[in-house]
């Protein structure tokens, strides 16, 4: 209205929030029919399990407090994983061990809890170099090694991501740094299953199987009679051999005393 | 019983909101098909995000579920997303618990929130390879049963279900458990048939089948009369006479996917007697019967323990008029203070008494909007539907909102009422301009907002406005054209009111919905073969699709304008005479014509009985306060720090 406000704005009364003492990583999964929930639906069962499990959040300050949580990226809806991560800040020091149990305990089945390690220092965003991802493909095994070969001959490899807004382009084949087939097993009913391991490095945007699997159409047209199961089975600091591995290593390493 | 999960699992990457379709959520049961004698599927026929946080639903599911010999799981509306790869590969209708085949069920309940829910079970029906049409279903088949408050009407899909109870649910789904395990006990005899007869004799469950209607040849009813012995002449609602007894649901379910209520509701009285006119609820509900302070307050605690929800709604029809409201918010935002819990209540009453409920329950959050619903625009209207409201007190109710720091209020109205006039409705936008003229004094700031909402009025079975013609859809429109010029002619108080309204004629739909009789079944079929589906979202619903679904099996004296827009008469045999409220139709007649008198009804909690006949023929008493209670102190096991 371009004209001073004389009405008197109300401010949250009382003190402000206690401070974060201590801060803990949690490794999670998101496993078998849950793994159908978005990331939204994630971060709210996830803020309603630490009430539940009366975990001693920090909150932010103002009218509507936020508990203190940061996620590092996750994986898509649909997309099962055995290693996400995210920080907690809290408002009281505690046994990890047992906040990791109450915490998965307040959780639905199929939201685990794996692990809770007190951070060190570094943030755990940066230890995130790569992603090792899983994928159980309803295809034939010369079909789909065929066609990743063709891919891996690629230097670059743009496929169109349908997004909200329309399409965005993204290149499929420069982050991965590894694509290995192998037979699947053990299907019921002896339809072909193909696994195809894929170590994908983090890059933004990022890339996900879904755009591997759009750049295998592109390249060799590999077409997939249905969608593939996927999971994500770790993410973390890469080492000298391409492998991924563990990013709270770091964290169990150093002196665990809280902030 | 099979999981049809496995078949479904493929299809959900490619529909949107997957998780709405897998289960899991906290406090959902999976008990073991063969370990239990009956077996309820419980449908909410819209979306999940509607259906999850449904009360009915949640209090069924878990009083049946703590039987030993029963088990219940819930269904709910698929997209059409989903329905289409379903056809194609041959999935039925299932559970969202075990995934097992509703067709399996002993029964499947059905809650109706709304008529428009109508078309959505044709839907499940048919993806459950159930009959559509009750008379070709067989002892294999579930019990298609109905409830919520539209089975108060059920004649327009009296072919569609098996039977229809009304009123409260918690105990009559005990009662109808034992007679079905009975039944199967004794080897199921007479089959369905019998079962239904059994299920009829009780005097307690509608079953349409064994009712004829009659018509006159002006196409009124002639009568409605049991077809066999037996069977009694009026069936009666259900009331729970000690909701202390029943502070289901213990344990309420959390969604993984986003509902509409994000937060957990704790029903702190049920039925109103305020009396407005053009509100089925509050008539269907009679009477008033308030929760105890001290079992709302463990009810809270409970499942606040068994959710972690941030926020809880103290629900009602009328919430602020629980005779304990104002300790029981002080009690409660002391006792959660610490907690980051907030409280809300749908607050409808206008007057400052809300207004420090409201404070109470934001002392130390965001004060963003404050909703009022004087429902009718000028005065004169307010008395015809008998909602007590003077723009005196209104403005000076608003006044006070603003100046204690609320930004935004919001006011609700209804367009299409009996004896309305372009007048009536004008005198909104004036009331409009004089909340702001009102907020800018009490705050010396321009920036003040309001915003008008306004719902069509649809007149529903068992009120006082039985018998009004429904408004022509292209008069509301037309009013509400007008109404939003009207606001506008002052640009500068008209830039601050925000209004909200829909065009009239999904409500006709409704209307024909909620006053129809049997005939109008052929119309919600034909307009469900024609696609028809979510009548309840607008952009799913389809007018002319009913118009002409209408015009082609309404044949004769009784067509769509018939069914809505025509005024009855006091003896006219409604569709609904044989299915008892409790309310008189003599007081309802009465009640009737006082509206067009422009006579106020007054509250029987607060003054002496008018006998609207409700616990005179059902045998019930209103149950309110104060108790002088107060929450009773946290268990010391279980600390709050």
């Amino acid at each position: 209205m371009g004209r001073a406000e004389l009405m008197a704005r109300r401010v949250p009364s009382g003190p402000p929030p206690p401070p974060v003492v201590q801060r803990i990583r949690l490794r999670y999964a998101k496993r078998g029919r849950l793994r159908f929930t978005s990331h939204r639906d994630f971060a709210r069962a996830f803020e309603r399990a630490l009430r539940r499990a009366e975990a001693p959040m920090a909150y932010s300050a103002g009218f509507s407090p936020h508990p203190k949580i940061s996620y590092v990226g996750a994986a898509p809806t649909g997309v099962a994983s055995e290693a996400e991560y995210l920080e907690i800040g809290l408002a009281r020091v505690v046994d990890p061990v047992q906040l990791c149990t109450a915490i998965d305990a307040a959780l639905p089945d199929g939201l685990d809890i794996v692990e809770a390690v007190p951070a060190g220092p570094g943030s755990l965003a940066e230890r995130v170099q790569a992603s090792h991802w899983r994928l159980e493909l309803p295809a034939d095994h010369a079909a789909v090694s065929g066609a990743v070969a063709a891919f891996l001959a690629c230097d670059s490899l743009e496929v169109e991501r349908p997004t909200k807004g329309g399409t965005r382009t993204i290149d499929a084949r420069g982050a991965v740094l590894s694509a290995d087939v192998s037979n699947g097993t053990g299907h019921p009913e002896g339809a072909p299953r193909a696994i195809m391991e894929l170590v994908v490095r983090q890059v933004t945007p990022a890339v996900r199987p879904d755009d591997v699997l759009a750049a295998l159409r592109r390249v060799a047209g590999l077409a997939l009679v249905a969608p593939p199961v996927v999971v994500r089975l770790a993410q973390g600091p890469l080492d000298a051999r391409g492998a991924v591995g563990d990013p709270l290593a770091a964290d169990r390493a150093a002196v665990t005393t809280p902030l | 019983m099979e999981s049809l999960f496995p078949k479904l699992e493929p299809l959900l990457p490619r529909v949107s909101k997957p998780i709405q379709y897998v289960g899991g959520e906290l406090n959902a049961h999976t008990k073991a098909w063969d370990a239990v004698a009956v077996r309820w599927a419980l449908l909410y026929p819209d979306a999940y995000e509607v259906g999850l946080p449904n009360q009915g639903v949640q209090i069924l599911y878990e009083v049946i579920n703590e039987r030993a010999d029963a088990l219940a799981e819930r269904s709910y509306s698929v997209w059409p997303d989903l329905e289409a790869l379903m056809r194609e590969h041959g999935i039925g209708q299932f559970t969202v618990d075990a995934h097992r085949p509703v067709a399996a069920f002993d029964l499947l309940g059905v809650s109706f929130a709304t008529e428009l829910g109508y078309t959505n079970l044709l839907t499940a029906l048919d993806l459950a390879g159930i009959p559509l049409h009750a008379a070709e279903r067989t002892d294999e088949h579930p019990i298609v049963l109905a409830g919520g408050h539209a089975a108060f009407n059920p004649e327009p899909i009296a072919d569609f279900v098996d039977a229809a109870v009304l009123g409260d649910g918690e105990q009559v789904v005990g009662a109808i458990t034992d007679l079905v395990r009975d039944w199967k006990a004794a080897g199921r005899p007479g089959g369905r048939e019998q079962l239904l007869l059994r299920l009829a004799a009780t005097g307690g469950v509608y079953v349409p089948r064994f009712y004829d209607v009659t018509y006159l040849p002006d196409g009124r009813i002639a009568a409605v009369r049991p077809n066999r012995a037996g069977v009694p002449e009026r069936v009666s609602k259900h009331t729970v006479m000690n909701l202390d007894e029943w502070p289901y649901p213990k344990t309420p379910l959390v969604p993984l996917a986003e509902s509409v209520h994000e937060r957990m509701s704790v029903e702190i009285f049920r039925g109103c007697t305020r009396g407005c006119r053009f509100c089925q609820a509050g008539m269907i509900t009679r009477p008033v019967r308030e929760r105890s302070i001290d079992t709302i307050g463990s009810m809270v605690e409970q499942g606040l323990r068994a959710t972690g929800f941030e926020e809880v709604g103290l629900l009602s029809l009328s919430s602020a008029d629980h005779s304990e409201i104002g300790e029981l918010s002080k009690q409660l935002a002391d006792r959660y203070a610490e907690d980051k819990i907030s409280l809300s209540l749908p607050s409808t009453r206008v007057d400052a008494f809300n207004i420090d409920l409201a404070n109470e329950f934001s002392r130390n959050g965001r004060r963003s909007g404050l909703t009022f619903a004087p429902e009718g625009g000028s005065e004169r209207l307010r008395r015809v539907i008998n909602k007590m409201v003077s723009k005196d007190d209104l403005i000076r109710t608003v006044s006070t909102a603003y100046a204690q720091g609320w930004r935004q209020v919001k006011l609700y109205f209804m367009c299409g009422l009996p004896t309305e006039t372009d007048e009536d409705v004008l005198e909104i936008a004036e009331l409009a301009h004089d909340v702001i003229r009102a907020g800018r004094r009490a705050t010396a700031s321009l920036d003040i907002r309001c915003t008008v909402s306004i719902g069509g009025f649809v007149p529903k079975p068992h009120t006082p406005f039985q018998w009004a013609a429904q408004c022509d859809p292209q008069i509301v429109n037309t009013r509400l054209r007008k109404l939003r010029a009207a606001i506008n002619s002052e640009r500068s108080l008209g830039r601050n009111v925000g209004l909200r309204y829909h065009d009239g004629e999904p409500s006709l739909v409704e209307g024909l919905l909620s006053r129809g009789d049997r005939r109008v079944g052929a119309v919600i079929e034909r307009v469900w073969r024609d696609g028809g589906r979510f009548d309840g979202w607008s952009e799913h619903f389809c007018y002319e699709r009913w118009v002409s679904a209408a015009a082609a099996e309404l044949r004769g004296t009784a067509d769509l304008a018939w069914f809505t827009t025509r005024e009855r008469d006091g003896d006219e045999v409604l569709p609904w005479d044989h299915l008892d409220s409790g309310l008189d139709k003599q007081w309802l007649w009465d009640d009737w014509q006082d509206s067009l008198g422009e006579f106020e009804q007054d509250d029987c909690r607060w003054t002496p009985c008018f006998d609207c006949g409700v616990c005179s023929n059902l045998g019930t008493d209103i149950q309110v306060g104060p108790t002088g209670r107060a929450l009773l102190p946290l268990a010391p096991s279980a600390p709050r720090s």
